[in-house]
């Protein structure tokens, strides 16, 4: 399994729960994972219910088997100055570019410096050693940007070493593009079983493709139970409308044939979407991705619920 | 679900009508329905007689279908099939029957030819082609994170400029931080101020002069460490560009602060959209603070894909309960495989799973969804909730189907045993929607504990999406009167 897993997705397909559960269901039998967010909305310590993260790698939970989730919030401008220490060892003219407004140019118009950093810092933590010679992280999991910007997002080394033809920022693109693009990486995306998140996952597939970027899975997230399909409905609005009544009150709900109509107007939604969610099945299908599905918890995501789509991957194949 | 009287309804109509509101402003996180309330808010003002154009940044090909244009592009399409809605609009008495007729125009953001135009209608042509043929503008402009934003406000101040609409209807870019749109101008307008760029700047801008000697040891010892750190040429390609940009610089700091100040002026108004889920509301609640701190006027809150229900007086705890006991009854009479379903003879413990929140794993049972779904996209989902206690059968789902098709005509028997069967179902389905409803309420209250000056306009759940203007108008309708139209009978 790729040791960089990469998870996009549309805005409202709960991409970060989905990059947390599976930082969860990888963190098994002693492994550690690092979930990295690069959005900075603070979003994975919402789902773990703790503080905002810093800017450094702190364990956040502990998964059944000992394994270990660590967590990462990158800071673009931390990022940089890190960077300019590690390669430049310019600890004092970091801070004049700072003073200069170059820190503020660089982390948010320069074109893709930020996207940069975040994607280098991600590399990394992939290629991170111990002192003893193993990985420092098993897995790394980065809550990426959504769909829409993600070729552009792990893509944009491949324009920075474009634009700087030589030099370090030259040579550190590079390498970072040399992971993104190994089979050590693996972006899934993230999708609902709606037309717009479909579509756009079909659209993000084909651009990830040309970009020769790795695709992993389809992940359908929030998927609803089916209780009753169409062909049950028009039956049960046809003539059947009294012995519905009869069977409610024969349940023992009271005023029962007014609540005919109303359940089957609810019915009448429901097999319409189920209809629609079979259509974006199918349209989904056409990728020819492997996928996992992951059931809509009808109370929210809380740690509970993040801890149970974990075991659901791990149930579908995840880590194993 | 109607709004309690502890919430403002949102005057949707008055907002539109009102000839001094010249921008609509329609924020929040990605993925909550922003793009398609901005195309109903633009049909509904100009079927009401305004002139608008709705400028989207999200390139959704069905929107642009929906609006009846093959695709959009920088440029605003004028929109046909808008009929001007008389009566139509039960609200309308206040401007009488001759109101003007409305347009409305429609345009997608294209962020590269945004910042071409700006290029090529402040610089000379030739320093225009130097600009547009360098290869770092080539970047900046292609749209990193930031350049968008900026773009949308860029091109927000054009439309407003040339003042051949009254009415400008804006959906904001899906931002990381869903408010960068508000820092991208004042972002801009520091680091044009900041010294980085007169450094950058400075060799075009000095020459050689002697006098200028010390200024160009520090520069040079500046530009060396860049130099260093971008490599020589990626250097020289941003001073260059920096050069020819310098005249233009002031022009963008202007209008940058000219956007922002337009943003807070009284003929603009927010509307912060949400659908009432957790995260979409925290952000919406983070929107409304930030846009209160900003002086930025706020009209209220859009609740997209609210779920209601015609028959909320049956709780879902009883619904479940009578589902289970005709289940029972279905297995003491029929004697068939749905003996063995487990949870009917204990309707108790399924009102208590669902008190306990409803994600009981109860084991067993659910390990096949990939299969199922692998094996064939027909195959109905595997249940996840134990809201449904039949998943412990196989494809209980097609079980009505076979033995409840009217034309088939079956003996009393057959039938009583299918009817039981749908209509604990139909219990079912009910009881997930009023869980639906119900979490719904709780995330809901929660935002207006917060924030009870903040005016509500509620938008029910559809079952598919929009796809025409007949669509975009019926979520119109809802935007202004805040109620469910009638479900088409079955």
């Amino acid at each position: 399994m790729s040791r960089l897993q990469v998870v996009s997705g549309k805005g409202g397909t709960g991409k970060t729960t989905v990059a947390a559960a599976l930082a969860l269901a990888l963190a098994t039998e002693g492994k550690r994972t690092l979930l990295v967010e690069v959005e900075g909305r603070q979003g994975i310590a919402q789902l773990f219910e703790t503080e905002a993260l810093p800017y450094e790698e702190r364990k956040i939970a502990v998964s059944s088997g000992g394994g270990e989730v660590f967590a990462l919030a990158i800071d673009a401008e931390r990022a940089l100055l890190d960077y300019l220490q590690m390669f430049y060892k310019l600890g004092g003219a970091g801070r004049a570019l700072k003073k200069l407004g170059a820190i503020d140019f660089a982390t948010t118009i320069a074109p893709g410096v930020r996207d940069v950093l975040l994607t280098g810092k991600a590399c990394e933590a992939v290629r991170r050693r111990t002192k003893q010679g193993s990985y420092a992280y098993d897995y790394v999991i980065m809550d990426a940007p959504p769909t829409g910007r993600i070729t552009r997002f792990l893509n944009v080394n491949d324009e920075v070493a474009g634009l700087a033809k030589f030099g370090p920022i030259h040579n550190q693109a590079q390498a970072v593009m040399r992971v993104l693009k190994s089979p050590q990486t693996a972006v899934h995306l993230v999708t609902l079983l709606e037309e717009m998140p479909v579509q756009e996952t079909a659209d993000g597939v084909a651009e990830l493709r040309a970009a020769d970027l790795p695709v992993g899975k389809v992940i359908v997230n929030m998927v609803r139970p089916h209780i009753l399909d169409e062909e049950a409905v028009r039956s049960a609005a046809g003539d059947r409308r009294g012995e519905i009544a009869e069977a409610l009150a024969a349940a023992g709900v009271s005023g029962a044939s007014e609540l005919v109509t109303p359940l089957l107007e609810q019915a009448a939604d429901h097999a319409q979407r189920v209809e629609l969610e079979r259509e974006q099945r199918a349209a989904l299908n056409q990728l020819d991705l492997p996928s996992y599905e992951l059931p809509l918890l009808s109370e929210g995501v809380d740690l509970a619920g993040l801890y149970q789509l974990a075991r659901e991957l791990r149930k579908q194949g995840t880590g194993s | 679900m109607t709004l309690d009287a502890s919430v403002t309804p949102l005057e949707v109509d008055s907002l539109i009508d009102d000839p001094a509101t010249r921008i609509i402003v329609c924020c929040g996180s990605g993925g909550v329905g922003k793009t398609t309330t901005a195309a109903a808010l633009g049909v509904r003002a100009a079927e009401r007689g305004r002139r608008v154009v709705v400028l989207t940044i999200d390139p959704a090909r069905r929107l642009a279908q929906s609006l009846g244009i093959d695709s959009l592009d920088n440029t605003p399409r004028r929109v046909k099939g808008i009929a001007p809605s008389g009566g139509a609009a039960s609200g309308a008495a206040a401007s009488g029957g001759d109101r003007p007729e409305g347009e409305l125009h429609a345009m997608m953001l294209d962020m590269k030819r945004t910042f071409d135009e700006i290029v090529e209608t402040h610089a000379d042509p030739e320093r225009a082609r130097a600009i547009l043929e360098n290869p770092f503008y080539q970047s900046l402009s292609a749209g990193f994170a930031g350049t968008q934003e900026y773009m949308a406000m860029e091109k927000l101040g054009q439309l407003r400029a040339r003042d051949e609409w009254d009415l400008i209807v804006v959906d904001t870019p899906p931002s990381r931080s869903a408010l960068d749109f508000l820092d991208a101008p004042k972002r801009l307008g520091s680091f044009l101020d900041g010294k980085l760029i007169k450094l950058l700047a400075a060799p075009a801008r000095m020459g050689g002069r002697a006098g200028m000697k010390f200024l160009n040891v520090g520069m040079s010892m500046m530009t060396g460490t860049l130099g260093k750190l971008l490599g020589s040429q990626l250097l020289r390609d941003v001073q260059t560009f920096v050069a020819a940009m310098d005249t233009m610089f002031g022009g963008f700091r202007t209008r940058a602060d000219a956007t922002y100040r337009l943003l807070q002026a009284p003929g603009t108004a927010f509307l912060v959209v949400a659908a009432p889920e957790r995260d979409a509301l925290r952000e919406a609640a983070y929107f409304v603070e930030r846009l209160a701190a900003e002086e930025m006027p706020l009209a209220g809150l859009v609740l997209n894909r609210v779920h209601g229900s015609g028959a909320d007086r049956l709780s879902a705890e009883r619904a479940l309960t009578a589902a289970e006991i005709l289940a029972s009854e279905l297995a003491q009479e029929s004697g068939s495989e749905d003996a063995s379903e487990p949870a009917g003879s204990a309707p108790e413990n399924e009102s208590k799973n669902l008190d306990d929140g409803g994600i009981v794993d109860q084991g067993g049972g659910k390990t096949d969804v990939r299969e199922a779904t692998d094996a064939s996209p027909e195959a109905p989902t595997v249940d996840h909730t134990p809201a449904h206690p039949p998943a412990h059968t196989p494809e209980p789902d097609h079980r009505p189907v076979d033995s409840g098709t009217p034309a088939t005509a079956r003996p009393g028997t057959a039938d009583d045993h299918s009817t039981e069967q749908l209509t604990a179902g139909l219990l079912r389905l009910h009881a997930e929607r009023m869980q639906v409803l119900a979490r719904e309420q709780r995330t809901r209250d929660r935002f207006t504990a917060l924030h009870p000056e903040v005016a509500v306009a509620q938008v029910a759940a559809l079952p598919g999406d929009v796809h025409d203007l007949a669509g975009l108008r019926a979520i119109g309708d809802q935007l202004a009167t805040g109620t469910t139209p009638p479900v088409e009978a079955v």
